[in-house]
């Protein structure tokens, strides 16, 4: 039985799926790795945002004189912003589907849907940044606006690229068409674009509900 | 036009700088010269610069780390001479706004140029070949972040010759390294090229978490793992837990010192304080990021030099995870002097040398492989002998300044500095020096030579001892550290001894460069022509030396740890032909620019920012953003090697190695 | 288990080798030699420790330094073995060695693997002790046991200087602490920009000076004498020169003292501060007659009494 050069390339390996355990199988598949890559990558990200989350934890109250959240935050604006920003994960998520079904209209049209809804996302956003910059609550004001400004700017930030990507993506499928690559980079957008949903959740909650 | 950049920028006023200038650009001027005049640039670009191999990748890193050790030793010589002359009133020759800008970059290149690449090179080098894998997860994001890192490299360099360092420690606090205490552009020059390279430093860490937990050959399990891939994947698990929390520090700095934000200024509510939190939560994780994998070196180093297995290789794996999992708990212990109160300073306390435990069970292991051990006394177990003699001494003093009270005397006292020193050179130098001489001859197909290995050693080690061992006297006896001159004339004859010390020090890694240059001089008679030059017993050994592109023809199949020390246990079935190897066509990664590229355009980004000058910024994110999109396009992303051309490879080799 | 800790150094039949040689006087003379070289080292580190933290003066520096001393013991019980053991093995089980025995196939063993589990982790649960019962008792905040009533002093740092305010009796020093022996001093503490660690190494514990907050400290000396006090945070250009000295008197001195500050000319207003505020390399030292109202307070609000500019230290 010779070890080092015993011929088992990892195809065979996986012939025999059921009786050898995942960790004994060999390298796994491209698609597995890239996900799982993507994966971690994400989770750095979030850490990046959970920086982020325990500056603002910790400066909210230092508003220096300056307006407070409970003072500057209009509930009803957020929730349309975090209405957009799910219903454009449900049609991301159709969109994935259309993906894996290699259905170029669909995807388009789905895809599309969440363009739409990631930008009037960002549209109300940036109509939220500008008007209160305008009434002089801009970051340079206090600590909590320096906190509050860095949370969801870089958020936004995430979306702007997001969205970005998806143009490429699209530009990738009408070009390359549904190449293993191309569907590959797909389940890695919509993955990232369900993160930004998560991480704005917690924005919502922690930033906009318990503003105080 | 161009921002804050003047001429006035350029330091004409300090001598030594622009004499340094001159010498470092004469040099690259020089190299330049020959490597254009020999023709060297289409191999240079085609097989290494552009080269998406992990085992090329490795090589570069290590190059990196060794010519910025250079650089980050010259700081250091520096301060120990400034500090060996400026007593009582003397004023030495650097005057305070060059010293801190020394320490400063001292500390920072250290850690993150020289120490880095020296583990993040041996890390890309060896894991894949010890997993029984053709290459890393990512090939191509491999080559970004070898790049990325070396674009910061090459922007904290340019701060020598264009404009200043920061002067403000290698950690930059703030209120101190803020816009209003910190005007210049050394402390943009310090986030910029750490922000570059840390994102680097990330996208590695994604790589080769993603590739041992994904990319293993058949049959090895975790419990099969070399111990050397099971620290890697410790240190990689910490860099993706922990280089986000840098980043996302820095770019609060940033937004600070950029754009009017008050995330740690004195007013307007800022809270410096949280600064050194938050930094800490990535810099303790770093302590252990680096150590970690040099761990791993010994452990490989100390079972093939003893020939046999290592001792507990079990709690050797769960001591490990022990480790990567406690340092993100005892950030705190860095500043137990800023008042947080007894209960939090105790739990820290605790927490830090609850971390002993599992260091110290690996000290024993290791002790207990060198017995019943058959040791041979070759380069890379002195190194590992050294660093165990010398790491309990470095763990000593770090229990000791772990108990509150203690460290209330002891922080930023030169005993701190001579304790991590201590750890520094004795764990994470010593052990990319042991692995350096021990996977050198895998890497290059010859030996180091033996003689100048052992005389580099006794020069770090002696070396080492007397440069810091006076530090911990002097650290209790009330010396603190940075300081640009003192007072006390009892402390010079223990700063002239440190000196010597450095001196030693210096002697050391002049001849590792005299090593390399003998060696390579010498290759023929210290040719490894059986790619198992040391009776290694892991995978990477069965392999030719240097391993071909592919790394392994056919992957091995493993049965149990050590496995190639199993397999030579059975010459038979290692060398019987058996059933004739059908080998088939291979994919590998072709050579890519895209790191070199983006590295590139991130250089231009990180200057323009430093200095403000905007457009540059904007033409350095574009051409950025358009690198990537063609690399988007990329579709002949593999190269294939014909399996009559693997076979030819194999059946040279294989008789080569018999013939040996 | 066969090869548990009995087993050491077990000896097989030699196949050939030499026995070290004893060798004669000449070697009892080096070792004399050798001794008075130890001897003259150590008085040479005994007399440098002088002034460190190893010379405390007062029973913060005494508790701290006795904690210093157990852990080194502590570990030194344990970190010397393992040093003198990691040599023995090395030379012991070297590939020329005929009688050390190879056993290329042990890698386990379930006692000895209990044992070093067992020592560290044994230590370590004896110096977590003695760092929990250590941070409460010697928490800088905390009050020291004595009978006389604590004396309050307000400790600023500036750019870069040593500001010493003394709030019970309206008095100021610059880089220059004067405190009666055997009372105890409640130190209170900010910055004016900024951080900085106020630092007497002779009296023990030392503490961060931050702006815009206040950190707690309590020292005392039991010796008259000069104690020298740093800045043990870097905090820029003049950070070297952040000196102070420290003049321990006796009771009577300390009002002699007093009476010669009080008689001095100057007095501790805004304009005196501002001036002392902004950023230069060391002052000297000053005394000051009259410190105005609550000026330490206003410091570590955030609000000194005049705007200092912080871009004017360039």
């Amino acid at each position: 039985m010779s070890v080092v050069e015993g011929a088992l390339s990892p195809e065979h390996a996986l012939g025999d799926a059921a009786s050898v355990p995942l960790s004994l199988r060999g390298p796994a598949p491209t698609r597995v790795v890239a996900g799982f890559g993507f994966w971690l990558f994400l989770l750095s990200d979030i850490l990046i945002f959970a920086a982020l989350f325990a500056a603002y934890a910790v400066l909210s109250g230092e508003t220096a004189g300056g307006p407070t959240g409970a003072q500057l935050f209009e509930t009803r604006h957020v929730f349309i912003e975090t209405a957009c920003l799910l219903a454009s994960s449900v049609t991301c998520g159709f969109g994935s589907l259309a993906v894996q079904r290699t259905d170029r209209s669909s995807t388009y049209f789905w895809m599309a849907v969440t363009f739409v809804l990631g930008a009037t996302f960002l549209r109300l956003e940036a109509s939220e940044f500008t008007s209160m910059v305008a009434s002089g609550a801009g970051p340079s004001h206090s600590a909590f606006l320096s906190a509050f400004f860095a949370l969801v700017g870089t958020h936004g930030l995430h979306v702007t690229v997001g969205l970005a990507w998806l143009v490429v993506m699209l530009l990738q499928v009408a070009t390359l068409g549904f190449q293993p690559m191309v569907t590959r980079r797909f389940f890695c957008f919509a993955l990232f674009w369900h993160a930004l949903d998560i991480v704005w959740v917690g924005v919502f909650t922690i930033v906009y509900l318990g503003a105080h | 036009m161009f921002g804050r950049l003047t001429w006035a920028a350029i330091p004409f006023d300090q001598p030594i700088v622009i004499v340094t200038s001159g010498v470092v650009g004469a040099m690259l001027a020089a190299i330049l010269l020959l490597v254009t005049v020999k023709g060297w640039w289409p191999y240079l670009w085609r097989e290494w610069l552009t080269s998406v191999d992990h085992k090329r990748i490795g090589v570069m890193y290590m190059v990196l780390g060794l010519v910025m050790l250079v650089r980050g030793f010259s700081d250091a010589i520096m301060m120990r001479s400034q500090q060996a002359l400026a007593v009582a009133g003397a004023a030495g020759y650097l005057p305070p706004e060059h010293y801190d800008q020394i320490f400063s970059a001292h500390g920072t290149i250290m850690i993150f140029f020289v120490a880095m690449p020296f583990v993040l090179g041996l890390m890309n080098f060896a894991v894949p070949l010890q997993l029984g894998v053709r290459d890393v997860a990512f090939p191509v994001l491999n080559s970004v972040s070898f790049w990325l890192t070396a674009s910061g490299v090459l922007l904290v360099n340019l701060s020598l010759f264009v404009g200043e360092f920061a002067r403000t420690g290698w950690l930059a606090y703030p209120p101190l390294s803020e816009l209003a205490y910190s005007p210049g552009v050394g402390v943009d020059y310090y986030l910029w090229s750490l922000q570059i390279s840390g994102l680097g430093t990330l996208l590695s860490g994604i790589n080769l978490t993603t590739t041992i937990l994904k990319l293993r050959a058949p049959g090895m399990g975790y419990s099969r793992m070399p111990i050397f891939c099971w620290t890697a994947l410790a240190s990689n698990l910490l860099i993706v837990a922990a280089f986000p929390v840098l980043t996302a520090t820095f770019a609060m700095l940033l937004l600070d010192r950029y754009c009017d934000f008050h995330f740690f200024t004195t007013e307007l509510g800022g809270n410096p304080m949280m600064y050194v939190n938050l930094i800490w939560i990535w810099g303790h994780p770093e302590v252990y990021i680096l150590i970690l994998p040099a761990f791993g070196v010994f452990s490989e180093v100390v079972a093939t030099f003893s020939g046999k297995p290592l001792f507990g290789y079990r709690s050797m794996v769960v001591a490990t995870m022990a480790i990567c999992v406690l340092s993100f708990l005892v950030w705190l212990h860095h500043f137990f002097t800023m008042g947080a109160g007894a209960d939090v300073n105790g739990f820290f306390g605790i927490a830090t040398m609850i971390i002993a435990v599992p260091t110290g069970v690996k000290i024993f292991n290791w002790l207990f492989t060198l017995y019943g051990g058959k040791i041979r006394f070759s380069v890379p177990i002195y190194w590992t002998l050294g660093f165990m003699v010398t790491f309990v001494i470095g763990g000593m003093t770090g229990v000791m300044m772990a108990i509150p009270p203690a460290d209330f005397v002891l922080h930023n006292s030169l005993f701190l500095i001579a304790h991590f020193h201590n750890t520094a050179i004795g764990g994470v130098v010593f052990g990319a020096m042991a692995g350096y001489t021990y996977w050198f001859p895998k890497a290059f197909g010859f030996k180091l030579n033996e003689r100048l290995g052992k005389a580099v050693f006794w020069c770090w080690f002696i070396g080492f001892y007397l440069a810091f061992m006076p530090l911990y006297a002097l650290g209790l006896m009330g010396a603190t550290r940075r300081m640009q001159h003192y007072s006390n004339p009892e402390w010079q004859p223990f700063m002239l001894v440190a000196l010597a010390g450095a001196v030693f020090i210096l002697l050391g890694i002049l001849l590792t460069v005299v090593q390399l240059v003998v060696s390579i001089r010498t290759r023929n008679q210290n040719r490894d022509l059986t790619g198992d030059p040391w009776n290694g017993r892991t995978l990477e050994w069965s392999i030719p030396s240097p391993p071909p592109a592919w790394n392994f023809a056919l992957l091995p199949q493993v049965e149990r740890t050590d496995a190639f020390w199993m397999a030579k246990q059975r010459p038979a079935a290692l060398h019987e032909s058996g059933a004739p190897k059908t080998y088939t066509s291979l994919h590998l990664p072709r050579s890519n620019p895209t790191g070199v590229l983006l590295a590139f355009c991130g250089t231009v980004l990180g200057f323009a920012l430093i200095w403000r000058i905007w457009w540059l910024a904007a033409l350095g994110l574009f051409g950025a953003i358009l690198v990537a999109l063609v690399q988007a396009w990329r579709t002949d992303q593999e190269i294939l090697v014909p399996a009559a051309e693997v076979e030819a490879f194999e059946r040279t080799s294989a008789s080569r190695r018999s013939f040996a | 288990m066969r090869h548990a800790a009995g087993a050491l150094f077990q000896r097989v039949p030699p196949v050939g080798g030499i026995g070290p040689k004893r060798v004669s006087s000449q070697h009892d003379s080096m070792e004399k030699h050798r001794c008075r070289v130890v001897l003259l080292t150590a008085t040479v580190l005994l007399s440098s420790c002088r002034q460190g933290v190893l010379d405390p003066r007062g029973p913060v520096g005494t508790a701290e330094r006795l904690m210093l001393y157990d852990a080194t013991a502590i570990m030194l019980a344990v970190g010397v073995p393992v040093i003198l053991l990691t040599l023995a093995f090395a030379w012991w089980f070297r590939a020329g060695n005929p009688y050390a025995r190879y056993r290329p196939d042990w890698e386990y063993s379930g006692r000895i693997e209990m044992i070093i589990w067992s020592i560290p982790a044994l230590v370590i649960l004896f110096l977590g002790g003695i760092a929990w019962v250590g941070s409460h008792q010697l928490d800088p905040p905390r009050a020291l046991k004595s009978n006389s009533p604590p004396l309050e002093v307000q400790v600023v740092s500036l750019d870069w200087q040593w500001l010493f305010i003394y709030p019970g009796q309206h008095v100021a020093s610059l880089n220059h602490l004067v405190i009666p022996t055997s009372v105890p001093v409640r130190f209170s503490l900010t910055s004016t920009s900024v951080m900085n660690s106020f630092f007497i190494p002779q009296l023990g514990s030392q503490i961060y000076t931050m702006a815009g907050m206040t950190t707690q400290l309590n020292l005392q000396a039991d010796h008259q004498g000069t104690y020298r006090g740093i800045s043990a945070q870097f905090s820029g250009e003049g950070f070297a020169d952040m000196r102070f000295d420290v003049d321990a008197v006796s009771g009577t001195g300390f009002q002699a003292w007093l009476s010669g500050v009080r008689a001095s000319s100057q007095v501790l207003d805004a304009a005196t501060f501002t001036q002392l505020a902004s950023p230069s390399r060391a002052k000297g030292t000053a005394t000051y007659a009259d410190v105005s109202g609550d000026l330490f307070e206003a410091i570590a609000a955030g609000h000194p009494p005049a705007a200092s500019t912080p871009l004017a230290r360039h």
